[in-house]
This record gives C-alpha cells, structure tokens and sequence, in this order.
C-alpha cells in the first residue's frame, strides 16, 4: 500500500468512529442499541426458568446465546444494507466518489462504523445475562477463543450479504420491506427464539445454508452448558462444520461484494441523484 | 493551453461538443433543460462514460483519470440531505485530510479548513450540524467541499439555485477570486443568463447536443443582429429612437446637439435575446420570423 491508500484508510477509520460517536446523540440509534438488546433480555429473563425440551437448559440463557447471533447477522444484512441504499441515494456516496481514494475512504469507514456498533450490540446483550440468568457463563478459557472467531468470521460472513443487497436495492424506503420478511423467517428456523430441534427438517436444511443459524450455534457452545448438546444435530457443538460454513460466506462474500459496489458507485452521478431525489420527494409528499 | 479538450462523437444526447478552456479561465455553459449540460459536466468530472470521441481534462482522459488527476479536481455537488448528523467543521476536515498527499508547491493542499470556513462566510455555522443549516448555508458548504483540495479545474452544476441574492453575490466574488488568485479553471453550468454574464470570461450556449455559440457576452449580442435602442435627455426631455447603428447614431447626435445632450443609454440585444435567438434557430422548428445572419459558430 502506498501512503495515498494508507491516507484514506486511516481516514476512513477516523469517519466511521466519528460516526459511531454521531450515534450516540441520536434517538433512533440509541433506540437501536437498547431496544432490540432490551427485548431479549426481557423475553430471557421472563423465560430463565424454563428449561429446554430435551436438555437441563435455561430457556432465557438458550435466547440470550442465540440472540447475539442475531445481533451479528442484523448488524451484517440489515444495517449495512439500509445504510448503504441510503446513501447512495442521498449522495453520501457520491461525495466519496469526488474525493481522491475517497471510495476506500468510505468502506474503511463502513467497516469500522458496523464493527464497533455489532461489538457495542453484543455487549450490551450480554453483560446482564451474566448476572441475572443462571446457566449462562463463560465456561472454560477456550470459550474466549471461539467467542471471538465465531464473531468475527460472523461478521465477515454477514457484512457481504449485506453490501450486495445495498448495492442491487434501488430505493432506501424499500429496503426495510424487501429485507425484513425473510430475515424474521429466516430468524424463526435458526433456532434463535425457538430450540432448533423443534423445527421441522426441511427447514433445518434450509437454515443450515445461511450464517445466522451458524452464529448462533456458536455462540450457543460458548455460553451454554454441555447439556445442550442433547438438542443439537449430531449432538455436537460442529466448530469444523461452522468455521467452514461462515468461511464460505466470507470467501464468496468478499470476492462478489467488491464486484457490485463497484458497480454501484460507478453508476452514481449528479444527475441520477436528482431522480432520485425527485422520486423520494414525491413519495414523502 | 491545458486543461480541457473535448471533442464528444455523435451520440443521442452530445452530437459533437467541442471546447477548450484556458487555464484560470470561468466558462459557464447554458442551455435549456435536457440540451446536455449536466451530461457533459459529468463526462468531464469521470462519472460518466462517453460514447465516443475525445476528452481531455488536466492532460488526462476523465474515463482514465487517476487519483492523482482526481485530486487536482473540485466537484461541487448539489447537496440534499447527506451527512446530516456532521458538524460542519468537521466533514470539512475529513474531507480534507484526502487531499494531503497530493499538496504540491506552489499549491498546498488542502486549503486550511477554518480559513475556508471563513471564506464561505460560514464561520458563525462551524459547530453546527449540518442538518441544522439553511439552504443557503449548505450550498456554501458544498462549495466548500468542492475547493477545500485547491483544484486547478472546478465544476460547477447549477451552484446559485435557491441562493438569495446576497447569496449570489457572495458567491460569484468567491468564483471571481478562485479564478484570478488561484488560477483556478472553473466550468458552470446554469440557468441565470444575468449569473452567466457577470461571471463567465466566455459562454457556451448548448442547444440539442451541441455547442450553438461561443463567446463573452458582448461578443455574443454582437453576433445576432438587432436594431439597438437609444435613449438620450435634451432639454429636459427624454429621447428613445430604435436605431441600426448606435454609434454613428450617437456621433450624429452630438454633432448636432454637443453638450445639450445628456444621460445617453444603449440597449443591446442582451443576452437573453441572443440565449433565445441562438436556442430556435438551432432547434428543428426555427421560426421564419427569426432572421439571424448565417450561422458563424467559431468553435
């Protein structure tokens, strides 16, 4: 890297931690942090002494678990993909797109801004379970190390996914819609709220293809006893089958992301700003 | 001669565009809606593909341009609603901090931000969020996004819709300044033919894909021709004769009058008549009663 590219990377850096302070002065951003955290931990809290059908586990800790797998896949799909149909309609990325590497700017920017906004999901979803819920620990010091490989390549295997949308969906207004549906379905067979045992097998095949069923099984082997493992496939934690899994995304995700964001600030410009702007004008009116 | 060339093959909306701008030069293109303009600020800017022919700005093929080249170019984009939650200040000197490996001497980049605040008369607004500015106030800050890199070429698409007046002047002393103190070569587009004659060295009058007429104001009314008017006061009176010539008209005048004549003023075609005039005839409906002189479009 010449020192041009580590310019806008260092920049791009500092924009997504100016951003990731912006949020915190903001409603609907503090909203997101807490509210969707706080839902979960209220459905855990009121369900801590339910046990799992099949296993000596605490329904509330099983949710919690989970619950951070879909915090990483909401941050990685949803968030990047909202952002990013935003503001390539708002001209954020246009703005990128006059500076001097201000594209690499701006995804260095993107990266950091989810990363430390996943992190403060994750941490705010977790450190009261650890007092209230019984059952819910960090078991042994292994535990550390998947927790933060499943986060990571969670993240890597989700932003992707995220990008691609962003950059196929034509209208910010639309995202939510388009997006939301599956991802609550998808959210349903991954045994994020419910045991995964309880879902019907086909559907257990098709979750099995997509990251959030995988991240939350990870997290399900960090902060869950053993006992668990009586309700998982195979009856095991599956670490090889999971690393594999989200190393694909990662991989795919990675080579095909560049590819369309590319391709969608290419097509950005003043004048397909102006429709846009024209279009989003008329559907507020 | 070096900044832009431009040379645009046949296509549906460009049919053979063809201008050069001198170095620190401010050329203002002007056209009715959907002659071009913006397309063509955009081929120049590198955010658009052409379908043929030759371009050149700073010695570099915009579709080519490095970040190098694209660092010697300011963009001033219309804003709308980007970067609300931003203080003012503070996307400035992020936007700035891309331009530091390309400061060269004679041209420190970027422009120091508080001076550049100051400069767009947006320093009572530094610590605001950008969300929170007027109208006014935010396309001051778009130009200011556009030169904090100091461009050797600026572009310009519609920079004074919605400004105030005083809005406007402020701005056109700002351009006016870029041009002569920073060498800057700056390329507008706009609708206001009273903008285009106060600031531009030269116009360019765009009509259906191609360039319809090249020069500064007064070489453009000149162009056309159109009987002047002239109004002049003699002994408590007011004259107006519409006259071919207004000089000898003039000298006439005083021949007979001397200095009984006082308060003389000439009407040129002003160049909302030439803009009209050159805008028909180049349209396929020209109308029989415009009778210009035979097209003489000096490229």
């Amino acid at each position: 890297m010449n020192n041009i590219t580590v310019n806008a990377v260092l920049a791009g850096a500092s924009r997504g931690w100016e951003e990731y302070r912006q949020s915190f002065s903001n409603s609907q951003d503090l909203f997101n942090y807490f509210g969707t955290s706080g839902v979960f931990l209220v459905v855990a809290f009121l369900l801590q002494d339910s046990t799992v059908e099949g296993a000596e586990v605490s329904v509330g800790a099983m949710i919690i678990a989970s619950a951070i797998g879909f915090l990483v896949a909401m941050g990685g799909i949803i968030t990047v993909a909202q952002i990013l149909a935003t503001e390539r309609e708002d001209g954020t990325l246009l703005r990128a797109k006059a500076l001097p590497k201000g594209m690499v700017g701006y995804f260095v920017g993107k990266a950091v801004h989810v990363l430390l906004v996943t992190a403060t999901n994750t941490a705010i979803v977790l450190f009261p379970p650890f007092l209230l819920i019984d059952g819910f620990a960090f078991g042994t010091q292994g535990d550390w190390f998947t927790f933060a490989w499943v986060l990571l390549l969670g993240i890597t295997a989700t932003v992707p996914i995220g990008a691609v949308l962003g950059s196929l969906i034509k209208s910010p207004r639309s995202t939510m819609g388009l997006l939301m549906i599956p991802v609550m379905g998808l959210t349903m067979i991954s045994g994020i709220f419910f045991q995964f045992s309880a879902v019907h097998e086909w559907a257990q095949w098709i979750a099995q293809v997509f990251p959030l069923y995988w991240v939350g099984l990870g997290m399900r082997s960090v902060f869950l006893p053993d006992a668990m493992l009586a309700v998982e496939i195979g009856e095991s934690w599956r670490h090889l089958e999971t690393a594999g899994v989200l190393g694909l995304w990662t991989v795919v995700g990675l080579v095909v992301a560049p590819i369309l964001l590319r391709r969608a600030a290419q097509r950005e410009s003043g004048s397909r700003m102006a429709e846009a702007r024209e279009k989003a004008m008329q559907s507020t009116v | 001669m070096r900044d832009l060339r431009m040379s645009y093959g046949p296509t549906e909306v460009l049919k053979g565009v063809d201008f050069t701008a001198r170095r620190g030069e401010v050329l203002a293109l002007l056209g009715p809606n959907g002659a071009g303009k913006t397309t063509t600020i955009e081929i120049l800017e590198g955010f658009r593909n052409r379908s043929s022919g030759r371009v050149e700005v700073l010695g570099a093929d915009p579709a080519k341009g490095d970040e190098r080249w694209r660092a010697r170019l300011g963009i001033v984009l219309q804003s709308w609603r980007d970067h609300g939650r931003w203080e003012v200040g503070r996307l400035l000197a992020h936007f700035a901090r891309f331009y530091v490996p390309f400061s060269e001497p004679g041209r420190p980049r970027p422009w120091d931000v508080d001076e550049l605040i100051r400069e767009v008369g947006l320093e009572e607004h530094a610590g605001k969020r950008i969300a929170a500015l007027s109208g006014g106030q935010r396309r001051r800050l778009d130009v200011a996004i556009g030169i904090v890199g100091r461009p050797e070429v600026l572009f310009l698409d519609e920079p004074t819709a919605g400004f105030d007046p005083e809005a406007r002047r402020d701005f056109h002393d700002l351009v006016r300044r870029l041009s002569d103190l920073e060498d800057t070569t700056v390329l507008l587009t706009t609708h206001d033919l009273d903008e285009a004659e106060k600031l531009a060295d030269r116009i360019l009058i765009l009509a259906d894909g191609r360039i319809v007429a090249d020069g500064s104001a007064s070489e453009l009314a000149a162009r056309i021709q159109s009987r002047q008017r002239v109004s002049w006061t003699r002994g408590g009176r007011r004259f107006t004769e519409a006259v071919d010539n207004s000089t000898t008209f003039i000298r006439d005048l005083f021949e007979r009058y001397g200095d009984e004549v006082s308060g003389i003023e000439v009407d040129r075609a002003d160049l909302e008549e030439v803009y009209i005039t050159m805008v028909k005839r180049d349209g396929q409906d020209a109308s029989a009663e415009i009778t210009p002189e035979p097209a003489e479009e000096n490229r």
